[in-house]
């Protein structure tokens, strides 16, 4: 079997995962929950094969068209972290490593079903975006380890604050009690719009599936529904995404209900919120903010350019500093402080997807 | 925008806003830090956050000297204080641990502090420099110039490929630092290695072409049995093959010479030296022998049917490497502040001040004799690893107590 099989394979795992660990909170049946931990699981050692084989293939793929370099330079310069492609699988898959220690450790297993979703929704993504799966030769200002170590250390952190996004959003279900409640109102929308991206996604993947995987993000990306070539459609999108809207929050009080009375308590969320947080906020400061800025000192003789994705992780680091602060400075806790950690984890999406696809800058990957 | 005045003053106010605020909680935490600990007594105890009750059937003194034991293995410089028949230990540690947040904050300020020398003290600019040529200045973008205080020369500049792409794999040229007419320095820089001389670094950054410039072609060639030569020739120049009477006039030249997929004829696709090639006619005792390309990166194109081989080496004096210039003296103290801030950041999120009170005193129920152990403890984060920390004393003592009693 190839590599590619391995990842089609845990990707279907992680999806079948998510419907599980959706069931489960439904059916609250031990079984259904234990079935979607070894799904979750499987996936995961089938993906973690899949990453080493492309690591092989990078390698090979080194070793051939490259001068020769030491075993371990060429080790580290064929690591599968050189494309937008290679960096949102390993950041899926970390994603599901800090879920499946979390669920071990805490014993909770209804995170799962806030976690896999965020699995699904990459996973989806890179197949919609089309970016490219090929394993292209490193540009030379991508030949650092700095930049590898960058590259390595800041998914770690994005994926710490993408469990604290899951934890936060379920953490604002349970705090919340009327359909007034800003909070209530924040987390439906976000929620929503959540869900809305996923099912535009999914029209878009069976809509393009037959195309070229060349093609770049601004010719799929939502194409199918609002981004449409046809008016009848994006209006039929937008309409149906505001129907939508307002059904999850007229009826999300009931999705309160189905999580009360499972093993969460709105102390557990806040713990592993704030957790992931911590692990996830040191991590970002050193690996996305001081080896980036190493390496562009390095590269370009700068280390700060204020290029957008820079101007970007400043701003998802002042958030969470904002969400650090506003804990242990001026004392908040519960719905307020969950809030700053949701918008923490969207401003980490607008600073990689939003700049990577839609701006160009230095950190365009593969281009210069 | 980020030189206008209001993003500098947002800046200000920040620093000055961190300054105020963490001046005014140092005393507080300084005081934290040095308040000696006290023992607790029984009822604060039972207040603490995390707190265990256990009694065992042993001396009190075993008791007292177990926990003592393991509170110490744990990391614990214990005290003691007796009042009556009981006895309470009490310790914390990591006390300083209070201080990482402000060991950000600090290296927050340095950070500023490196940004701003960098940009009164420091410059960026760029110098396009041909191959064999020297400067004594750099340029900014706003067309200034910028005096070096030496000398630097480019000796050569060349492009690696990805072998069979285009892709380009490395960019490198040989700079040269000249000092009173004397070579200091000589680097290969590529891009992630520059040169840094007197605090001025040098970067690659892009290279070009020189508009007509009339290059040497460096040939290596080498007779079947003989050594290899040096040769550097012009376009139209003859040279011969040392020891040889074979004769090479050169022909033609391309920067970018390939096959046209359709046409099959040889074209030039890129006026760079994508994949140089020249033109090379061969002639024995005045008799044309053989014409042949010879391909700077595929040398098996140059070894000719007798077995002798000519590398064309290079195509010299035609590019210029794009530097980038730039000299910053803050940045070393960008890069103290990056390790003081991971070191707080360290202290602040993964370690905590903790402390622990652990009271001894007799207790009679049941008829019985008992020692009643209260342990209570508090830590400044992650309570619950802290409270399995404590269960891993209390075991540990209680294991010993019992080896104890066995004896
Ligand atoms: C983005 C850069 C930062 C700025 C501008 C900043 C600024 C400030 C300011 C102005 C205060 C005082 C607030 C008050 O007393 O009401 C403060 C407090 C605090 N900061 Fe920061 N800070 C920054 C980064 C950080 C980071 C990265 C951490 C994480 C370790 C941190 C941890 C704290 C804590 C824990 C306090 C509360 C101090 C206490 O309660 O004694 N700060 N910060």
């Amino acid at each position: 079997m190839t590599g590619e099989t391995f990842f089609t394979i845990s990707g279907l795992s992680y999806l079948l995962a998510m419907v599980v660990y959706i069931t489960y909170l439904a059916a609250r049946k031990n079984a259904v929950g234990a079935a979607a931990t070894t799904i979750t699981v499987f996936g995961f050692v089938s993906q973690t094969i899949a990453l080493l084989m492309r690591w092989g293939d990078s390698y090979n793929f080194w070793i051939e068209t490259s001068p020769p370099t030491t075993l371990i330079l060429s080790l580290l310069r064929s690591a599968p972290l050189r494309n937008l492609y290679e960096s949102l699988i390993f950041f899926v898959w970390c994603l599901i490593l800090i879920h499946l220690i979390i669920e071990f450790r805490y014993k909770i297993r209804s995170l799962g079903a806030f976690v896999t979703p965020l699995a699904a929704l990459t996973l989806v993504f890179i197949d919609v975006s089309g970016t490219s799966k090929e394993i292209q030769p490193l540009v030379p200002a991508l030949q650092s380890n700095w930049l590898l170590f960058h590259v390595l250390i800041s998914f770690l952190g994005y994926a710490a604050f993408g469990v604290s996004f899951g934890a936060g959003v379920v953490h604002l279900i349970l705090l919340t009690e009327s359909r007034e409640d800003k909070a209530y109102i924040f987390w439906s929308i976000i929620v929503g719009i959540f869900i809305i991206i996923l099912v535009a996604m999914g029209f878009d993947f069976f809509s393009v599936s037959a195309a070229k995987p060349e093609e770049v993000i601004q010719n799929y990306f939502l194409k199918s529904t609002f981004r449409s070539s046809s008016g009848g459609i994006v209006a039929i999108s937008w309409i149906a995404s505001v129907a939508f809207l307002f059904i999850i929050w007229r009826y999300g009080l009931g999705l309160k209900k189905i999580l009360t009375g499972l093993s969460l308590t709105a102390d557990l969320l806040d713990e592993i919120t704030y957790k992931s947080i911590a692990i996830g906020f040191p991590l970002f400061t050193v690996g996305g903010l001081i080896m980036g800025a190493i390496w562009a000192n390095s590269a370009w003789g700068k280390y700060w350019s204020w290029d957008p994705k820079e101007t970007w992780s400043l701003i998802t680091w002042f958030v969470y500093a904002l969400y650090l602060h506003a804990r242990f400075a001026a004392g908040w806790r519960g719905k307020r402080v969950t809030i700053l950690a949701v918008v923490g984890f969207i401003t980490v999406i607008c600073t990689y997807l939003g700049v990577n696809l839609l701006l160009s800058g230095l950190h365009a990957y593969g281009s210069e | 925008m980020y030189h206008s005045w209001w993003f500098i003053t947002l800046l200000i106010l920040i620093c000055v806003n961190l300054i105020i605020c963490s001046l005014e909680r140092l005393p507080k935490t300084l005081k934290l830090i040095n308040t000696p600990m006290k023992p607790a007594g029984e009822t604060v105890i039972k207040t603490l956050p995390v707190r265990k009750e256990l009694k065992v059937k042993a001396n009190l003194k075993a008791v007292k000297d177990e926990f003592f034991n393991s509170l110490a293995a744990s990391g614990f410089h214990v005290s003691e204080s007796t009042e009556g028949d009981s006895a309470e230990l009490y310790s914390q540690k990591g006390k300083y641990s209070r201080l990482g947040l402000y060991i950000v904050h600090l290296s927050i300020l340095l950070i500023f502090t490196g940004a701003i020398i960098g940009a009164r003290f420091g410059f960026g600019g760029f110098l396009n420099l041909p191959e064999g040529e020297t400067s004594d200045v750099a340029y900014t973008g706003g067309g200034k110039t910028i005096p070096l205080g030496f000398t630097i020369k480019c000796n050569w500049y060349n492009t690696d490929y990805y072998r069979g792409s285009d892709m380009p794999q490395e960019f490198q040229s040989e700079l040269v630092v000249i000092e009173g007419g004397r070579e200091v320095l000589k680097k290969v820089i590529e891009v992630n290695n520059p040169l840094t001389y007197k605090g001025i670094t040098f970067y690659q950054s892009s290279y070009g072409m020189i508009p007509n410039a009339a290059g040497v072609f460096i040939l290596k060639v080498t007779p079947v049995r003989g050594t290899e030569h040096v040769l550097n020739v012009q376009i139209g120049d003859t040279f011969e093959m040392p020891g040889t009477g074979l004769k090479g006039t050169i022909n033609g030249f391309s920067p970018a010479l390939t096959r046209d997929p359709t046409t099959g004829n040889l074209i030039t696709y890129s006026d760079k030296l994508i994949n140089p090639a020249v033109l090379i006619q061969f002639s024995e005792a005045g008799k044309q022998s053989f014409t042949g390309w010879i391909l700077k990166r595929y040398p098996e194109t140059g070894v000719l049917p007798q077995g002798h081989k000519v590398e064309f080496f290079d195509y010299w004096g035609v590019e210029y490497t794009g530097l980038q210039v730039s000299r910053d003296p803050g940045v070393w103290l960008i890069y103290l502040a990056s390790i003081i801030m991971s070191i707080g950041l360290y202290i602040a999120f993964f370690m905590s001040n903790k402390k622990i009170w652990v009271r001894i005193s007799p207790d009679v129920s049941g008829g019985k004799s008992f020692v009643k152990i209260s342990v209570g403890g508090s830590a400044s984060k992650n309570r619950l690893s802290y409270e399995k920390e404590v269960e891993r004393i209390i075991a540990k003592a209680t294991g010993a107590i019992e080896e104890r009693s066995k004896k």
